[in-house]
Formats: C-alpha cells, structure tokens, sequence
C-alpha cells in the first residue's frame, strides 16, 4: 500500500478552507471527517489499477500543445472503462469483446461538399505528423479522465479534401457490421452510430482525429483504429472506429440525440450550468479519485472555444 | 417439509453478495470507478431481495408449504439491509455528505426522488418488523406492510429511469414484479367474484355503494 507524504500531495488536491468550513452541520463535518481517515487508506487500495500488458505498437509523434500537467489515468483504467456500445453496454466488457476486431484493411472516406474528395488508407494516415495531446475526458455520465492521446489535427484531413463553401457541418460515420461489432446485433442505438460538428469546432485545433494512446496505437476498445476526440465535449461525441466523413450543409443529427433528442443536444458542450434532465453535471468523478470535483465550462476549454459559441444561449442549444 | 438448518442458510446465503464485494474491494477488482459498483450491486441486490420476499406469499399458496412464511421477515429486512447499504454508498461514497447538493439531488432528480422515496417506505416496514409491533397493530400491520408493494414499484423505476439505453435489465425486473403483483391482483379479484357471486345481487349493490361512500 503507498502512503503519500505531505509534500507529494499537489496542492490542487487540499481541499480548500472554504469548503470544509462551510460544512452545515457539525454532524455532516465530523461524520465527513471520520469518513476520509477512513475510506481514503481504504480507497487507495480500492482503485489501485491491476496491470496487464496490451500488446500495442509504438508511435513516433511529438509533443503537442494544449495539453494539461494533470496526473494521467492509468492505461488500464482507459481501456477497462469503456462506454462502446457497438460492442456492449456494460463498461467493463469491450475491452475482451474487442479483442479481436480487425481493424485492417481501413479506409476513410472524406467527400460531400468538397473540390477533392478522398479515400484515405488508415496507414497513410499514421504516416501524418502525429502528436501527443493530454486532454481531459469529460463523460455525460459524470466521469472523467486524462487521456494522452496520439493525433492528428481533423483540420489536416479536412485541408486534403477541400471543403468549398457550401460546407456547414461535418458529419461522422462508424462502421456498421454486426458480424465484427456484436452490439450493433441488438438495436440499442440507431446504428450506425453518426456524430457531427459545426464546421468551425471541425477545424478548430484542438479537435483531433486519434489513433493512439500511452504512445502506443489505439486499443480496440478505445475506437481503434481512429476515433474523433474533441475535448471540451461530452465524451460521446468522440465517434470511434470511423470510416466516412462527409461535409455537409445540413445539421447532422447524432446517433444520442436521435434516441433521445431531450438529454443529448448537437452542441453537448460539456457545461456544468446546464444539467442533463435526469442527473446533475455540476460536479464529476475523476477516475482514481475519491471526492468528486466541480465540472468547468467547456471542460476547462473555454479560453480556446467560448468565442465559438459567443452569443449563443447554450441552455438552448445543450 | 421445512429442511432443518434452512434459517442460518439462508441468513448467511444473503450474505454472500456483501462478502463478495468485500472481497473484490479488498483485492482492487471493482474495477476503475469503484464506487459506481458499489451503488450498482447494493441497488440490485435491494431489489433482488425485495422480489423474494414478494414471492414468498404467491409460492406459499401454490406449493402449499405453508411454513415459508418464516423466511419472509428475514428477506424483508435484507432487502432493508441492503437497501441502507445503497443509499449510505450514495450519501457517503458518492455524494461524500453533501447535503446541500444531495437535497437538490433529491428534489430535482426524478430517478434519485423516487429511489429515496423507496427507501423511506421501507424504514417503518422495518421497524415494525418484530412480533410485538406485529401483535400491537393487529389487523392495522397488514395494511402498513402493502407498502412494500409501493417500494418495488417505486425500485424499478428508479432503475428504469437511471440507464441511459438498454433497458433490458430494469425490464427483466419490470417483468418479475409484474408476476408478483399480477398474482396478487389476480387472487383478489377471484376471492372478490366469488363473494360477489354468494351474496345476493341486492346486497352486493348496497356493498359496493357502501365502499364508494367509505
């Protein structure tokens, strides 16, 4: 068991005065008190990551900006903790699932409202120069993680093709094959699963196409063998296992919103202000941590991305 | 026949899903976000408990083992037992005492209000549990007691309303209870036709104006 000594606990992880001296009652704040001497020794041990070893191969990338200094979830949290469903709704089955999904040959189409549009070979793609980007995952559930991700920007690929002005919207394609994505055998979710993105959070730079993690390729279960990740969103937008994209002019409706149109906006701009109508997203859990901590508007994004949505209210378009 | 040994059995059979997410906790096996099993296997395991002990009175009358009503106070209060299990996960793992947040949890959030409202009902279930109160409230006893049949219902919402798409475990649960109750439905009316049917048509109109007027 690891005990921390004072100095190696961060001061971001104190709890700060203003918290715990507003305790309501002094019930709550011994009770609250007794619990962390308690459960904190316990939880230590509870979350402590049992490793095992996925056979990935090495990427070369560099480092890339935007990324934050926050401790990094373990490898086996991300790829034991897996909201899927093409593959199965239980989080902790996709990683054995996935095991032996196939994902070569792949090829991406990028067309619709484009002067060149393309069929690009997943190892073309990985040829790109790839970067490494330690973003926050935020889900709708009210977890989080801090995923080093390998990508590239979604502006490189989109740049390739040409998108003319008629262009409005992107929208995502998964791959649907029941055969390989078990999951997509019962109908959960209108499959295939499709995501989309205002043109402008397309080609903004912290939207990335992924197609690593820890410096290795993607794991199955993580959206091999490329997934969409933009990080002040909801993890659900993050498409996985991608084979077309195409600009449009039209607002594409996203897989969630479809199935239900109340909970899941086009937006899902991760924001703490505005709840989903069944739970709070005021606070999340971190995985490996304890205490839950406050949601940030955008995730923590927003000097990046607020201007996107500048006099838009986001209450009405969650 | 009623098997020897079947009470201390049962007792610690009932348990085994306590032991069990001891063990996997103390081994770190609950996974990446523990606390999230820990609420899960205590809610199901509540609900679990809540539907054998609404099974013991449709399967005493069919089997005609009369005797199984012995085991029926003990279901009851493992269902309690693990429906305060539940609820102190929430308040203290989840929520970590934060009762301004978890009393806006509870008026703003459909699926957390009726689940606390599930619990509440049970509290004086089960503390009127034992052979005095049972005694002191006679006929009054069987009335309050119908309010396990709220708490079920009330359970399976709360379960139905938390998942974000596949449904199929909440319905399986939808499912079970709509036997239980079914029945339960079922041997009323029956018993109800046929006092109808003894009575004359005169009085049975008078009774039922009667229970209009009540």
């Amino acid at each position: 068991m690891l005990f921390k000594k004072p100095s190696d606990v961060p001061s971001s992880e104190i709890t700060p005065p203003s918290r715990y001296l507003n305790r309501r009652s002094f019930i709550a704040g011994a009770a609250a008190l007794m619990g962390t001497a308690a459960s904190g020794l316990a939880f230590k041990r509870l979350v402590k990551p049992t490793e095992d070893v996925i056979a990935g191969t090495k990427l070369q990338y560099k480092q890339g900006q935007y990324g934050t200094s926050e401790k990094q979830t373990p490898f086996n949290d991300i790829t034991h903790y897996n909201n899927y469903y093409e593959f199965s709704t239980d989080k902790y089955e996709p990683a054995e699932l996935a095991k032996n999904f196939n994902t070569r040959p792949w090829t991406i189409k990028v067309d619709g409202l484009v002067s060149k549009s393309q069929t690009f070979d997943i190892d073309s793609l990985m040829k790109l120069q790839l970067e490494e980007r330690i973003y926050r995952m935020r889900c709708v559930e009210g977890w989080s993680m801090v995923i080093p991700w390998i990508g590239f920007p979604l502006s490189t690929l989109l740049n390739q093709v040409q998108p003319n002005s008629k262009a409005k919207f992107v929208e995502f394609t998964s791959l649907h094959d029941p055969k390989r994505l078990p999951g997509q055998q019962r109908g959960v979710l209108d499959w295939p699963y499709v995501e989309g993105l205002r043109m402008d959070e397309a080609m903004h730079p912290l939207t990335i196409l992924a197609v690593g993690l820890y410096g290795e390729t993607l794991p199955n279960q993580d959206g091999a063998p490329i997934r969409l990740v933009v990080p002040w969103k909801y993890g659900f937008k993050g498409i996985k296992a991608i084979v077309h994209i195409k600009l449009v002019d039209y607002q594409p409706t996203s897989t969630w919103t479809k199935a239900a149109p109340n909970e899941y906006g086009f937006y899902s701009n991760v924001n703490p202000n505005v709840d989903h109508p069944r739970w709070s997203q005021a606070k999340e859990r971190r995985i490996g941590e304890f205490t839950k901590r406050p949601t940030l508007m955008f995730n923590g994004y927003g000097d990046q991305v607020a201007s996107l949505y500048n006099g838009m209210d986001l209450k009405k378009y969650y | 026949m009623k098997p020897r040994y079947l009470k201390p059995f049962i007792f610690i059979a009932a348990l085994l899903p306590l032991a069990r997410l001891g063990w996997k906790a103390y081994n770190s096996a609950l996974g990446a976000n523990p606390i999230q099993v820990i609420t899960w296997s205590t809610g199901t395991w509540t609900l679990v408990f809540l539907m054998l002990t609404l099974s013991i009175t449709p399967l005493r009358k069919l089997t005609q083992q009369y005797w199984l009503i012995q085991y029926r106070r003990m279901l009851g209060l493992f269902a309690f037992f693990y429906g305060c299990l539940h609820f102190l996960t929430y308040i203290w793992l989840d929520q970590f005492f934060d009762v301004h947040s978890m009393l806006k949890d509870i008026a703003k959030r459909p699926f957390i209000t009726v689940g606390f409202t599930a619990f509440v009902l049970l509290i004086p279930l089960a503390l009127t549990s034992t052979q005095r109160s049972i005694r002191w409230l006679g006929k009054r006893w069987q009335m309050l007691h119908r309010l396990i049949y709220v708490t079920a219902v009330l359970g399976v919402i709360h379960y139905i309303w938390l998942v974000k798409a596949d449904l199929r475990k909440p319905l399986i649960y939808a499912a079970i209870l709509s036997v239980l109750l079914g029945y339960r439905i079922l041997t009323w009316t029956v018993n109800r036709l046929s006092r109808d049917l003894q009575s004359t048509p005169q009085s049975a109109t008078l009774k039922n104006r009667s229970a209009v007027a009540d």
